[in-house]
């Protein structure tokens, strides 16, 4: 399955965010979406989420939605989104008990998506009760019970101290590398995007248009070996040059009304 | 690194920061709260003892209790608090579940918001007992017009609870469960009614102890039952014992209901 975009825009009333944007994300391809703030990189994954209507283009998916798919397109979200009044082991079962699934099955299901991310004795926790990094852990559980076929990404670490980012973001690698869920993944960390990322696009201030797409072209596995690190330091230089001057434009804008 | 010489000079010349934090925060003290209601009791008792205080203006604890101890064993103060609960009951039912329709469509549809909105901020200002006597004309003296008059009255809170509690759910989780593909009527109930579920539960208390304080009106208006007559006629007749045992009844009333709803709220709101 691929995911299209054709001259995706989009405007909140007057004001123009997204302009034109076209982006494709392959089979098993992680896409990294960086860009300064208010570009629009949020509002391009509601998009392609179905949570907005494009005020111009289109989203598309070519190719077969993997049948075992509950729900193809699945977001995991930076506020975590949890329900506060349902434990752990509920906040995962949400997003299959509308889905004609036989009560064993589901809890099994459920089970498996815990115990893969080390959540199993935290089932029965409420989200009050856990740390930034495990709350995010109960989302990544939960995006993954429904076997997603790509991965929305809205800054999963974005709300977690330096550490704990860290340590999700192995687990993430760890995650991918097993299964090759496609993902698109935004994020202001451009370390993040190198770490994990395929392919790196990058968008242009407000309103937001594809500047420039880097490709990554070397393996996951590997960017965390002292071998790697001056490929990935020259791509963050030339990330970071293309991104500057947008950001301190972006930075120095009032906000309209 | 400081020399093992400046250390002493250092150590020589220490001082104590000064401690300028403190206050403004509150710590439970449950026995003064004990203390201070048994003292008032006391004065109150020793007032009326001495003859400081005539009984007929404000009868001594110790006759209120013993008056509320006869009445509680007559069938007759029953009767009335029972005719007062089954009005509590029936128009406080009727109140909410009227209230928690509308609240619930204003909460979810703009249109309903907009029809909703300036009606209910026209209306919710009346007090409801000054409607008593159109509905009494309208319904006639029973039951019916007493029930109305605390619908309206419980109505009102619960609709405004209901729809501000509604607003207060955060949209992400309303787009959360949309995003995993949850229908219409789950995203109601899993989402948008157990977030709103604190805000309403908040509501039933306002709207708890307007029903007691329309049921004791109605009652003193036009009835021939109920807690309300039962005072209004015991001032008649200057028994102020016994219509001090009626107002105990009545506190007491208030406090149950009030621990029930603490006990509900517990209950259903454990995740908080």
């Amino acid at each position: 399955m691929e995911l299209i975009l054709d001259e995706v825009g989009h405007a909140y009333g007057g004001l123009e965010v997204l302009d034109g944007v076209d982006l494709r994300v392959g089979e098993g391809e992680i896409v990294g979406l960086i860009g300064p703030s208010g570009c629009g990189k949020s509002t391009l994954l509601s998009i392609v989420g179905g949570l907005l209507r494009p005020s111009r283009g289109s989203v598309s998916v070519a190719g077969a939605v993997p049948a075992d798919s509950l729900n193809p397109f699945t977001f995991v979200f930076q506020d975590f989104a949890l329900l506060p009044w349902r434990t752990v082991e509920g906040n995962v079962a949400l997003a299959l008990e509308h889905h004609p699934l036989s009560g064993g099955e589901r809890r099994e299901r459920v089970r498996a998506a815990l115990a893969r991310i080390g959540l199993a004795e935290f089932r029965d926790a409420y989200p009050r009760q856990l740390s930034g990094g495990m709350r995010q852990r109960v989302g990544i559980a939960r995006a993954l019970v429904v076997r997603p076929a790509l991965l929305l990404m809205d800054e999963p670490l974005s709300a977690l101290d330096a550490q704990t980012r860290e340590l999700l973001m192995e687990e993430f690698l760890a995650l991918w590398l097993g299964e090759r869920t496609a993902a698109l993944y935004v994020t202001h960390n451009l370390w993040e995007a190198l770490r994990l990322a395929d392919r790196i696009v990058v968008l242009s201030r407000r309103p937001g248009r594809v500047k420039l797409v880097v490709p990554v072209p070397i393996p996951q596995r590997e960017r965390a070996e002292p071998a790697a690190q001056a490929e990935l330091a020259a791509l963050h230089d030339r990330l970071w040059e293309s991104i500057k001057a947008e950001a301190q434009l972006a930075d120095r804008e009032m906000a309209d009304a | 690194m400081p020399s093992e010489r400046s250390l002493d000079r250092a150590a020589a010349e220490r001082r104590a920061i000064a401690f300028r934090g403190g206050g403004f925060a509150l710590h439970p003290k449950r026995w003064a709260s004990w203390i201070a209601f048994a003292a008032v009791l006391l004065l109150w008792q020793a007032l009326v003892s001495l003859g400081a205080i005539k009984p007929v203006f404000l009868p001594s604890p110790s006759s209120i209790a013993l008056a509320l101890g006869h009445l509680l064993a007559t069938a007759a103060f029953w009767r009335d608090i029972a005719a007062s609960l089954s009005r509590i009951l029936g128009g406080w039912a009727i109140g909410t579940a009227t209230g928690l329709a509308v609240g619930l469509a204003m909460g979810l549809f703009s249109l309903a918001r907009a029809v909703g909105v300036p009606v209910i901020s026209a209306l919710f200002p009346i007090p409801k007992i000054a409607l008593l006597p159109l509905l009494i004309l309208w319904l006639g003296i029973g039951e019916p017009s007493k029930w109305a008059t605390i619908a309206l009255g419980v109505f009102f809170p619960t609709a405004i609870s209901t729809y501000s509690g509604i607003d207060g759910v955060p949209l992400s989780l309303v787009r959360m469960a949309q995003s995993f593909g949850l229908p219409f009527g789950h995203v109601l109930r899993k989402v948008v009614l157990p977030g709103a579920l604190p805000s309403i539960l908040a509501g039933f208390r306002i709207s708890a102890a307007t029903a007691l304080l329309l049921v004791v009106a109605a009652e003193m208006i036009g009835a021939q039952q109920g807690i309300g007559a039962f005072v209004l006629t015991t001032g008649n007749l200057m028994q102020t014992d016994q219509l001090m045992a009626g107002v105990v009844v009545l506190a007491a009333l208030g406090l149950l209901i009030g621990w029930g709803l603490s006990a509900l709220e517990r209950r259903l709101l454990r995740w908080r």
